[in-house]
């Protein structure tokens, strides 16, 4: 892999962060995982991945036997692209490394919109000749399918390093689903990984990210998201799994007039996981607008659901909604939700509720016909439900499928 | 048949009926007057089974079996349904999936679409139950629900509280359709129990036996319409001298 071009200053500021600890979450000792440059070989056609992998994405949401519904596809194993394609016009995927080459503009996008001095995982990234995915929709083109994307940690306490950019030009569209996995099921690994979303003036992106780790699996995600005036970016995130402890807190920063952003978050806590999910949006240009909805549920494991909306123009809205569920009388879901307002005119709210399946709930299906268990899973059926405006019913309903396939481990 | 035997209920510990007695045959149709508190809600809940009502003494006899240690799934799944006068919001569960859970395996989305026609709910079906729903649209919604559940015998808890004229009118229609109204007393397959403090139903609802409940307890029993004209004259103050009369004790 040819070395990722950047500037001096970043390798800088990352070296002077390379010791900092995150702001939030517990602190991972790098030391203890091994970095890895070890090639990959290509496959031309995705389908020839071992069927264990293509079991494991599967799982994650990554269809590889039958592309027909993608319009492109990118897969890295531990720090290797072993695949990168695109089936439709206006659309490109490749690693990131590849599009540096192509593209000398690139780089004006490097780092933007995450700090490399956030931490020592933005740090690490940076030392480590980090790869991942470009993905990139030319202006006024429209994604027919989503684009998949999988990030496969297959080597045993591997440091799993991933840079991805994903640029939507003007008024154009892009759906992307992307599915994070592991190999092994009881295995160690560290997945560290940056995100930088730049969603140009009128652009639409939807952001489907599917988690599927192990109970020995650390996940520290980055990402940032600048959106342009009319733009739109739609996150779902789904972990559903375990995982040892996870640490994200995405920013979206609206800096065009009437950007809009939702955040859709939905976790699962097994006992023994430690998850510390936020999501923040800067409300920075006149008109902009969020939502920030988090469900979770725990069954043992810890939660802390952050949400923070920042309103700094004229005629801002968002709403934050965080709802927590503890089943089985265990497990902690602690919810943060968090407003600010600097001027006058803007409208910001929250609402957070964290408990139990309410009894009088249970009766009123048991009243029809429901018995306790049914009538438990249909709450939290609907608990999880996730019907988001704007995703095309594909996604929507692959969502759904992903959400209902865990429903079953949880009952 | 539905047989209630001195049944005597209490809610956390505080007896609310006393030896309540009632006998409904099929086909028929009962209706439970009394003022706010009397224990009418009481009643229909301890029937249905919720365990916050604790059946003392006494016992629910339905279509033969005792039914009084049974949960309210085990009740519903025997014929036995209910309109909740206010029911929750179940957040996520949409209208459309309580009209389903109530069919179970009898039908599928034609049904669905037909009833929420027929209670004028269509554009209700994919919204969260009960969340935001107007009085008249949550009546509509739960009577929906029983229709798709057919039940033997339905309870209705104040079916007009909170309904305009307009509603008033088609809530009718719904409980005289699930009450087989249309049949012929000795063909009908169904029971009614419904339970309300103004009477107003009864301009809609045809019921062949009226009671008046006072203090959690049965006062009279007699024709509807006669006690409902007797309460419009002389109010439930009436009632209640009346049972302090028979009731020595009380």
């Amino acid at each position: 892999m040819r070395e990722i071009k950047s500037d001096k200053t970043y390798k800088d500021r990352a070296k002077a962060a390379s010791a900092k600890p995150a702001a939030l979450g517990e602190d991972i000792d790098l030391s203890t995982y091994i970095s890895s440059t070890e090639e990959q070989p290509y496959r031309a056609d995705p389908s020839e991945l071992p069927a264990q992998a293509k079991e494991q994405m599967l799982e994650a949401g990554v269809i590889l036997d039958d592309t027909s519904q993608r319009s492109g596809t990118f897969i890295q194993m531990d720090n290797a692209p072993v695949h990168s394609s695109s089936r439709q016009e206006g659309i490109e995927v490749m690693a990131v490394s590849q599009a540096l080459e192509k593209y000398d503009w690139l780089s004006d996008y490097w780092w933007q919109a995450v700090a490399v001095d956030s931490d020592k995982y933005t740090a690490h990234i940076e030392l480590n000749q980090s790869n991942g995915y470009f993905i990139r929709t030319l202006p006024g083109y429209k994604t027919v399918f989503p684009v998949q994307a999988c990030l496969y940690l297959s080597k045993v306490q591997l440091a799993q390093n991933v840079h991805n950019i994903i640029i939507a030009e003007e008024n154009s569209e892009l759906h992307i689903i992307t599915g994070c996995t592991t190999a092994s099921k009881e295995e160690p690994g560290l997945h560290m990984g940056v995100s930088e979303f730049y969603i140009k003036r009128g652009a639409k992106v939807t952001f489907t990210m599917i988690h599927s780790w192990n109970p020995v699996v650390a996940v520290r995600p980055r990402t940032g998201v600048i959106i342009e005036q009319d733009g739109l970016f739609l996150s779902n995130y789904v972990i559903m799994k375990p995982v040892q402890s996870l640490q994200t807190n995405p920013l979206a920063t609206c800096v065009g007039e009437n950007a809009t952003v939702r955040f859709n978050s939905i976790l699962i806590s097994t006992p023994g996981s430690m998850m510390d999910v936020g999501s923040r949006v800067l409300l920075n240009a006149k008109g902009a607008k969020t939502e920030v909805i988090s469900r979770a549920i725990t069954t043992g494991g810890n939660i802390v659901a952050r949400g923070y909306i920042e309103g700094n123009a004229p005629e801002v809205k968002g709403h934050l909604e965080c709802r927590g569920l503890i089943l089985e009388g265990k497990g902690v879901i602690h919810a943060i939700p968090e407003l600010k307002g600097t001027l006058a005119g803007i409208d910001l709210s929250h609402e957070a509720a964290v408990g139990k399946i309410a009894e009088e709930e249970l009766e009123y299906l048991m009243a029809r016909g429901l018995t306790r268990t049914e009538a438990t899973a249909t709450i939290i059926r609907g608990f999880l439900r996730v019907d988001i405006e704007g995703l095309p019913p594909l996604l929507s309903a692959e969502l759904q499928r992903a959400v209902e396939a865990s429903e079953e481990d949880l009952m | 048949m539905l047989e209630i035997k001195q049944l005597t209920v209490a809610v956390e510990d505080k007896e609310i009926l006393h030896e309540v007695s009632l006998t409904i045959k099929t086909g028929e149709t009962h209706v439970l007057f009394g003022p706010n508190g009397s224990g009418k809600t009481t009643l229909l809940m301890a029937m249905m089974g919720f365990p916050k009502y604790q059946v003392t003494s006494g016992s629910i006899i339905f279509r033969g079996k005792d039914i009084t240690g049974l949960a309210p799934d085990e009740r519903a799944r025997l014929g036995i349904g209910i309109s909740f006068q206010r029911p929750p919001v179940v957040r996520g569960v949409k209208t459309r999936d309580m009209v389903s859970a109530c069919l179970k395996e009898r039908g599928g989305e034609e049904i669905i679409s037909q009833l929420a026609k027929k209670a004028d709910l269509a554009d209700f079906m994919d919204r969260e139950i009960n969340y935001g729903f107007s009085g008249g649209e949550i009546k509509r919604s739960e009577l929906m629900q029983l229709m798709a559940q057919k039940p033997e015998l339905t309870l209705l808890d104040e079916p007009e509280s909170g309904v305009d004229l307009v509603n008033i009118v088609l809530i009718g229609e719904l409980i005289n359709e699930l009450l087989e109204k249309d049949c012929p007393i000795r063909f009908r397959r169904c029971m009614g129990l419904i339970i309300t403090h103004t009477g107003h139903i009864l301009d809609y609802v045809n019921a062949l036996t009226g009671y008046v409940m006072c203090d959690g307890r049965i006062g009279c029993e007699g024709d509807p319409h006669e006690i409902l004209k007797t309460i419009k004259d002389k109010g439930y103050e009436e009632c209640i001298r009346c049972l302090t009369r028979s009731v020595p004790n009380a």
